[in-house]
């Protein structure tokens, strides 16, 4: 604890501001009920009704913050929701796609063979396809819940995962290292445990920041489109599309989702800029 | 005239790890016309950056932070980048280690060549071709008319480096920096490159600055030297001093490279052979053959070195002997027992007796394992030992590699590499092995630290009895180590015997060439090599280039 | 046959393998359900009767392969089925959307393609300055943003407060082109801003990849002028990635606009395709789903087979 607080204070600015913002982010997602001033579905007011940005607002007798959304739920409370469904649902979604994309790559990369050929070309075949347009005609054959959503774009991603890990691996694979242990006569499981993971590590947590990123804003157009989760849980890409008819009437509110699913993406990929350029060091000096 | 280059008090820094470091501390070098100047010592000397920098120029990531360059009455650490730009490629000119990187992929030899002359308006494209063909003919390139047309992919290593030579010479410059031009190069190849610089620096009056690292190269072909290290001027001098009457231990050291002491056994009785390879063949899955009908043994106790230029197979045979290429034909035997063809068959006792060392410390260690780690696997998983046993047996082996306990807790980006070969060393001991393959284990550390290592194999050997098949492409080692010798060309062994047998003549052929190849200290041995090389050829054997 | 044509051969029979599967992906995904697609959709309350009556329409009372044929040549003979909801033909449906939606996604190609190149090229030539770090920044945010929220900016700002642009992109036949255009203006900004920030930094990666190479170092030493090297070093060789970056952001806009189409409810595919998969409209889906997924596979063929033509080793074999 005491290394990470040395390593983030020699950080610079921006990857300081991409740490705070995904704190915050968290903190809202696991605290929510205790910070949420009304429940997930409470009503509150009329639509539309009262931010701060609003003088002629009426005055709630519970304070509201940002105002009501289109049927007067606070919607404070609904993005302070919203942030635990969206960002969890990622978070899980992204832990799954992990699981299963590095433990396949990490196989390919170490047996070759006809195991690899068998595993890529299939993923091969996967990545022609847009991940968006493979997901919508999944989801109409099995129809929207949480679990369909969470495994099917898990197994989507995967792909890319899969991708990038036997690649890390590969290059691990080769070196000479490697080729001593199996001389010396490792299983396959020390290998990939002792050898290539700990090496394979530092890139793969980079991945796995851009790979939510992905996977949270991937969600986020799915719920936008209608087709993700399914009112009334609240998540941040439903609240804009719910409240997306105000904007004509220069209502800003679909707008603060929308911005907080962007500001958690900037925060995310600040870090992971940071945490790249450390990993790549400054060219060596002949 | 003028003296051509005078540096006076040159400093230069690097960025590195967040902030400004030295690499050159204040070096002066002064170069008349037509004359030329080797610089030459260990990595880290700052003696490629010292080249470029009498270009006027610093790497990005480098910057020169303090004393003149003054070309020809011109001071390039002032001078405009508009001023440098019309002086490079026409007054100054480059000549790089690796052409292969250096050419353009896009474009053809003589586009590239034309281009410096073309575009700094000294002559017409026509005019260009014709000195290319000249400059081509007198590198001794073959079919010089037409080679032009080709793309540097379509060349080989040793062509491509002369018309990188022919480019740097294609507007007469003054000055031309040769950085580690044939260090990239075969044995033989080298040669070639080496008397085909020097015979067109000769006859064009060019003055230059040669970088390399081995002195025996640059004593061939420069009239001075200087000898760096750690970015300062360690001694300058004329070739004949520095190479008869050095005022500097330092230099005495790089002199003395060559000899390391040996201790020749006499051949015991003949079952003593533990590793018997009979009638070999193997190729990498599409059909070329890179071994071909191969026999050869190592006796206990003994070194066999295994000498060869790139393609000889040499490296091939060790991945057969060790298993990670199972043979297309010939078998293996390991006292009298076949072994099996692949690694993944054979016993862990087997596994055991030969242990292998590799060119590269810094891939052949993982840089997330302690030293500790890595030596305390190999005691663990061969001799079962655990705690406190093991421990013992860790310290008791770092003790045998020459280093102190204090490196126990280190991770590799902490060692220099000749500690990372130690480590190396350290773990194939471990195993107890009786056979150790040693790849080209000091091609890749600086001259002196690879003096070191080869003294400490010695050292084990002597102690522990095991011995070595010691595969390199550098024939002073052989000399240094060996017991007995394979020569390996194309695939084939061509000669093989006790050391004495081999290095005494009449030679092979091909070991002629290969022998007399290898640079001597002597400045007038290349002229010698030369005429020796006709000789040669006049019998048939081939020189490829 | 030498080594260049032996290469794009594998390429395009990879590309036709690919479309094979998606297409029995598509044509038989419907086997993914557990249990039954006509009793999924029609609910527990169905009769026996309504539920043989609907696996009759959708064909499910024949076995896999039969389907996938009819399917597949009905596709290839321009019959793509009936839809379920409106009992049109999708073709009918189809026809004009497909015809906006390659509109709109030319029109934000063609503003997005220059545009990104050339920042890139500039970012990636003038490297750690002002001008690359503001760049660098600003492409890193717009990356972060869901196409919506770049959309619903815009429509607050040029829209409702300055009331430059229609907030709702309508279209029909009695546009002229220049009305046409206008009336996509927003649609098309939001689709090329997104398209334009990943654009920009591949091609800044790619050239700064082909800047730190050893023949650049070797012509700045032949005293070349930095416009030539950049033009006649440089950019032979950053070619290759280059239109390799075009080509995979062209095919990434292709899936971009589905999003798109929805905020400015632009009469395109992408609109229909997402309509028609909450009413579970599969014929419709199938059919959208097909189209979307070949361009995406053809353009990456595309990129796949010009990076092979345009890398000079491969064009000038040995």
């Amino acid at each position: 604890m005491n290394d990470f607080w040395k390593l983030l204070k020699s950080a610079p600015f921006a990857a300081k501001l991409g740490v705070f913002i995904i704190l915050i982010n968290v903190f809202a997602a696991i605290f929510a009920p205790v910070i949420a001033p009304y429940a997930e579905t409470d009503v509150i007011g009329d639509m539309w009704d009262g931010g701060f940005w609003d003088e002629n607002a009426p005055q709630h007798s519970p304070v509201s913050l940002l105002g009501t959304d289109h049927i007067g739920r606070d919607l404070f409370t609904r993005l302070i929701y919203g942030a635990r469904n969206t960002i969890g649902i990622a978070f899980v979604t992204t832990l799954l796609s992990f699981g299963v994309g590095i433990t396949a790559g990490f196989i390919a990369a170490t047996l070759r063979g006809w195991v690899d050929q068998v595993l890529s070309r299939t993923v091969d075949v996967f990545m022609a396809i847009p991940t968006l347009i493979f997901a919508l005609m999944i989801l109409s054959v099995m129809g929207t819940s949480i679990p369909v959503l969470i495994v099917v774009i898990a197994i989507l991603d995967a792909t890319r995962v899969y991708r990038i890990s036997r690649a890390v691996a590969m290059d691990i694979e080769v070196m000479e290292y490697v080729e001593v242990a199996k001389l010396r006569g490792e299983g396959l499981w020390w290998i990939i445990r002792h050898e290539i993971l700990p090496n394979a590590l530092a890139p793969l947590v980079a991945e796995f920041g851009l790979r939510f990123c992905f996977v949270f804003l991937f969600i986020a157009a799915l719920s936008f489109l209608g087709l993700g989760l399914q009112p009334p849980t609240a998540d941040w890409g439903s609240m804009v599309r719910e409240n997306a008819s105000g904007i004509s009437y220069g209502i800003i509110v679909p707008l603060i989702p929308a911005a907080a699913i962007a500001l958690l993406t900037v925060g995310v990929n600040l870090v992971v800029d940071w945490f790249l350029h450390k990993a790549s060091g400054i060219r060596e000096i002949k | 005239m003028s003296r051509l280059l005078t540096i006076k008090d040159l400093k230069i820094e690097g960025y590195q790890e967040e902030k400004w470091n030295g690499i050159v501390h204040g070096v002066s070098l002064t170069l008349e016309r037509g004359e030329v100047i080797g610089l030459i010592g260990e990595s880290g000397a700052g003696k490629s950056t010292i080249g470029i920098a009498s270009m006027g120029y610093a790497r990005p990531g480098c910057r020169i932070t303090g004393g003149s360059i003054e070309f020809d009455g011109m001071d390039l650490a002032q001078a405009s980048d508009e001023e440098l730009r019309k002086l490079r490629g026409v007054r100054i000119a480059y000549v790089a280690q690796s052409a292969a990187a250096s050419f353009n992929p896009a474009h053809t030899l003589l586009q590239q060549f034309a281009e410096t002359p073309v575009k700094h308006g000294v002559m017409t494209f026509a005019e260009a071709e014709v000195k290319a063909i000249e400059l081509y003919r007198s590198l001794d390139l073959p079919n010089p008319e037409s080679i032009g047309s080709r793309y540097p992919h379509q060349v080989s290593g040793g062509q491509l480096q002369r018309a990188m030579v022919a480019m740097a010479m294609s507007c007469d410059p003054d000055l031309i920096i040769f950085d580690e031009p044939t260090t990239a190069l075969d044995v033989t190849t080298q040669i070639e490159v080496l008397s085909s610089i020097k015979n067109a620096i000769k006859q064009h009056n060019t003055a230059a600055i040669y970088i390399t690292h081995d002195l025996a190269v640059v004593a061939q072909i420069s009239d001075r030297i200087m000898v760096l290290r750690y970015g300062n001027e360690v001694e300058t001098g004329l070739v004949g001093q520095i190479v008869q009457d050095p005022k500097e231990d330092y230099t005495r050291e790089l002199l003395s490279v060559r000899n390391v002491r040996h201790d020749t056994m006499e051949h015991s009785d003949s079952d003593s052979t533990i590793l018997e390879v009979k009638n070999i063949s193997a190729s990498y899955g599409n059909g070329v053959r890179v071994l071909n009908n191969v026999s050869t043994k190592v006796t206990k106790g003994m070194t066999v070195a295994v000498v060869g230029e790139s393609g000889s197979g040499k490296s091939t045979m060790a991945r057969v002997i060790t298993g990670l290429l199972p043979p297309e034909e010939g078998e293996i035997l390991f006292h009298g027992q076949p072994l099996s063809p692949s690694f993944k068959d054979r016993s862990l006792d087997l596994l055991q007796r030969i242990q292998m060392i590799y060119q590269m410390p810094d891939v052949a260690l993982n840089p997330r394992q302690k030293v500790k780690d890595v030596i305390g696997r190999s005691v663990e998983f061969y001799t079962g030992l655990k705690g406190e046993y093991k421990k013992a047996r860790v310290l008791e082996l770092i003790e045998k590699i020459e280093l102190s306990d204090s490196y126990l807790d280190r991770f590799p980006s902490e060692l220099s590499g000749g500690e990372k070969q130690r480590v190396c060393i350290a773990r194939a001991l471990a195993a107890e092995p009786e056979l150790i393959i040693c790849d080209e284990v000091t091609s890749a550390l600086d001259q002196l630290v690879a003096k070191e290592i080869l003294t400490l194999l010695q050292d084990l050997q002597n102690e522990l009895g095991m011995s070595y098949l010691f595969i390199t492409h550098d024939l002073a080692t052989v000399k240094a180590i060996s017991d007995d010798i394979v020569v390996m060309y194309g695939g084939e062994v061509v000669e093989q015997g006790s050391k004495t047998e081999i290095l005494t003549p009449p030679h092979h052929d091909y070991t002629d060439l290969l022998l007399s190849s290898v640079p001597e200290m002597d400045p007038n041995w290349l002229d010698g090599v030369l005429q020796h090389r006709l000789d040669l050829e006049a019998r048939g054997v081939i020189i490829h280039t | 046959m030498d080594g260049l044509t032996l290469m794009i051969l594998k390429r395009l029979a990879f590309g036709v393998v690919t479309l094979f599967v998606i297409s029995l992906i598509i044509s038989l995904g419907v086997e993914l359900l557990p249990g039954d697609l006509a009793q999924a959709m029609l609910g527990q309350s169905a009769t026996p009767e309504t539920l043989a009556a609907f696996r009759k329409e959708l064909g499910l009372d024949q076995p896999m392969y039969v389907r996938y044929l009819t399917w597949i040549t009905g596709i290839l003979q321009g019959d793509l089925g009936t839809s379920l909801a409106s009992h049109r033909p999708v073709v009918d449906l189809l026809g004009g959307r497909l015809g906006n939606t390659i509109f709109l996604a030319a029109v934000s190609a063609a503003i997005a393609v220059p545009v990104a190149v050339i920042l890139g090229m500039l970012a990636a030539l003038y490297r750690e300055s002002w001008f690359d770090k503001f760049i660098s920044m600003t492409t890193l945010s717009t990356i972060s943003f869901p196409e919506f929220f770049v959309g619903y900016i815009l429509v607050l700002f040029l829209a409702v407060e300055f009331n430059v642009f229609p907030s709702i992109a309508k279209l029909n036949s009695r546009m002229d082109f220049f009305d046409q255009l206008y009336a996509i203006s927003l649609p098309a900004i939001t689709l090329t801003l997104v398209v334009i920030a990943h654009m920009m930094r591949m091609t800044r990666a790619a050239i700064l990849n082909v800047m730190t190479s050893p023949y650049i170092e070797m012509a700045t030493l032949k005293g070349m002028t930095r416009s030539r090297i950049i033009v006649k070093h440089a950019f032979p060789n950053a070619l290759s990635p280059v239109i390799n970056v075009i080509v995979l952001n062209l095919a990434y806009l292709v899936v971009g606009v589905v999003v798109v189409e929805v905020v400015f409810v632009y009469p395109g595919l992408g609109q229909l395709l997402v309509d028609s998969v909450s009413k579970r409209d599969l014929p419709v889906v199938q059919a959208s789903v097909m189209i979307f997924a070949s361009t995406y596979v053809l353009l990456n063929l595309t990129a796949d087979v010009l990076a092979i033509i345009s890398n000079p080793k491969l064009r000038h074999p040995k």
